[in-house]
């Protein structure tokens, strides 16, 4: 075994206490921030499964002539925004109806007439879906003159769309929050190692060690230190992620966890903390010496 | 190997001087006692030769180095060159006799299998090779002191420091260390020993610098009828 890995191990044992603090300090603030990222992870994936249900619909005029309709279809179809188009008949919406609204299947059957018009919806590309793309598409639609009513839920478009930015900036806020404590807390539990073995530094100091020699040990203590916090917050995570998609079943079915890219990139965060974090409490340390 | 010329060391400004207009010269295989009252700049002539302190004005070479302005990365050559001991011993507490003289040894990126060797030869000469596996609780002062100097030694420096090696010892320790210190020095080694054990200083018959209020105000290598 080398040196600098002998010491490092060594450090680790001699200095147990602040060992497990620094090591708890890092996997608790890689855990917060883990469990944020679940949280906008899922947030991100459930608002664009939402998001999939912006639809524009039209609404036709009854007794409007079907070659006026499939004409018209073709030109919404290529309108850059649009996915899809459909055309349902006043016979499929009732069918529709019938079959989702089954509270009033009732009263649909006693129906002697049809009160539902027929409609062309729309389904928009992903990089549409929210309320301004939305309300253009509409305003182009009222265009065609057999074109009733435009529907696509304005409100809760809308509600969408800010949502969308809140999440976005919740996330932000509390992610870099959350980096500049762990940054400071594991400054001070490395920095309480640093000044523990503040005696050993003087002394390889004093007999001739380099300035890179000393650091050596701390930067690899850092660095096992940060790569074990990392994965303790990432089974820490997959715990409460597990607890809480048990707990709620069938609404945490759609729930994902990390991938492998997404745990390792928590992994080299830790690293980097605990490196990072020991090469400046060491570096001011040495400054001073 | 040790010249001075005119150093001044001036710690904070405004305040008095630590050092004022130092020189001498301390050649090949010398030993040089240096003495004074405490405060009378001992520890900052010293600190000034393993380039721990710059002094303000003047020039300071230690065995080939212009230690006065030696860059930061080229320190750890010159404590290479050095062996430095304390009134305090210095050792690592959690390590035994062997493993803090070992210490200084693997730091400076020794081969690891001439490690053991180097160790065991050194503390033989300072006569520890009994108490190579003891920490430093374990031993006496005077014991605690042979390891630093066996830890000062293992490089197979050219000079030897020492700030008050003695203070912190009884007088059968003092005269221990001291005689171990001129062993040292007849093997070759310049040795440079600070304190103010005057007694030690009289009965030895070496040349003694001495320091007052920052001044070196005697040395015997000057005026070797004078008596004091
Ligand atoms: N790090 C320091 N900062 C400021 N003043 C110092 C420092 N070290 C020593 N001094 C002052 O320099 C003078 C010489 O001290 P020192 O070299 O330790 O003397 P000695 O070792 O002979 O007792 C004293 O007046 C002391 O107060
Ligand atoms: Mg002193």
């Amino acid at each position: 075994m080398n040196l600098v890995t002998r010491e490092a191990l060594l450090s680790f044992h001699r200095t147990r206490t602040l060992s497990v603090l620094s090591v708890t300090t890092i996997a608790f603030a890689l855990f917060v921030t883990g469990l944020f990222g679940l949280v906008a992870l899922n947030l991100r994936s459930a608002l664009r499964q939402v998001a999939e249900r912006v639809q524009v619909v039209a609404f036709v005029k009854r007794e409007t002539p079907s070659q006026q309709i499939s004409a018209a279809m073709s030109d919404i179809a290529v309108f850059p925004e649009v996915l899809d188009v459909q055309y349902v008949s006043e016979t499929q919406a009732l069918e529709r109806a019938q079959r989702e609204l089954t509270e009033f299947q009732e009263v649909y059957k006693g129906l002697e007439v049809n009160p539902l018009p027929p409609s062309i919806e729309l389904t928009l590309k992903p990089a549409f879906r929210d309320g301004k793309h939305a309300a253009v598409v509409a305003e182009r639609l009222h265009g065609f003159e057999f074109v009733d009513e435009v529907k696509y839920g304005q409100d809760w478009v809308q509600r969408l769309d800010s949502l969308r930015d809140i999440a976005g900036l919740i996330g932000l806020a509390i992610g870099f929050a959350f980096a500049l404590v762990s940054i400071v807390i594991i400054g001070v539990t490395i920095r309480m190692t640093v000044l523990q073995r503040a005696r050993e530094i003087e002394i390889m100091r004093l007999v001739g060690a380099t300035d890179w020699f000393i650091r050596g040990p701390f930067l690899l203590e850092g660095a096992i230190k940060g790569l074990l916090g990392g994965a303790v917050a990432v089974i820490l995570c997959a715990a409460v992620f597990g607890a809480f998609r048990a707990q709620r079943m069938g609404l945490g079915v759609g729930l994902r966890f990390f991938g492998v890219g997404e745990a390792l990139v928590l992994l080299v965060f830790g690293v980097l903390l605990g490196f990072g974090g020991s090469l400046v409490s060491v570096g001011r340390h040495l400054r001073r010496v | 190997m040790i010249r001075f010329t005119k150093v001044s060391k001036q710690y904070t400004t405004g305040t008095d001087a630590a050092l004022e207009d130092v020189s001498f010269h301390i050649g090949r295989a010398e030993f040089a006692f240096l003495t004074g009252h405490s405060g009378a700049g001992k520890t900052t002539l010293l600190k000034l030769m393993y380039a721990a302190e710059r002094p303000t004005s003047g020039d300071v070479r230690v065995s080939g180095f212009a230690t006065a302005t030696l860059g930061r990365d080229e320190v750890p050559r010159l404590r290479r060159r050095l062996g430095i001991v304390f009134q305090d011993f210095r050792l690592l507490e959690d390590r035994t006799a062997a493993e803090n003289v070992a210490f200084a040894l693997e730091v400076t990126g020794a081969r690891a299998d001439v490690i053991p060797a180097r160790v065991a030869r050194v503390l033989d000469q300072v006569g520890l090779a009994m108490k190579a596996d003891a920490f430093p609780r374990e031993l006496s002062g005077g014991e605690q002191q042979r390891v630093a100097i066996a830890r000062a030694l293992v490089n197979e420096p050219p000079v030897l420091l020492a700030d008050e090696p003695t203070g912190n010892l009884d007088e059968r320790a003092t005269r221990g260390v001291f005689q171990l210190l001129c062993d040292i020095n007849a093997a070759g080694t310049v040795v440079v020993m600070a304190t103010h054990d005057l007694d030690l200083v009289r009965h030895a018959g070496k040349r003694t610098l001495e320091m007052r209020d920052g001044r070196m105000v005697f040395d015997s290598a000057d005026d070797a009828t004078e008596s004091w």
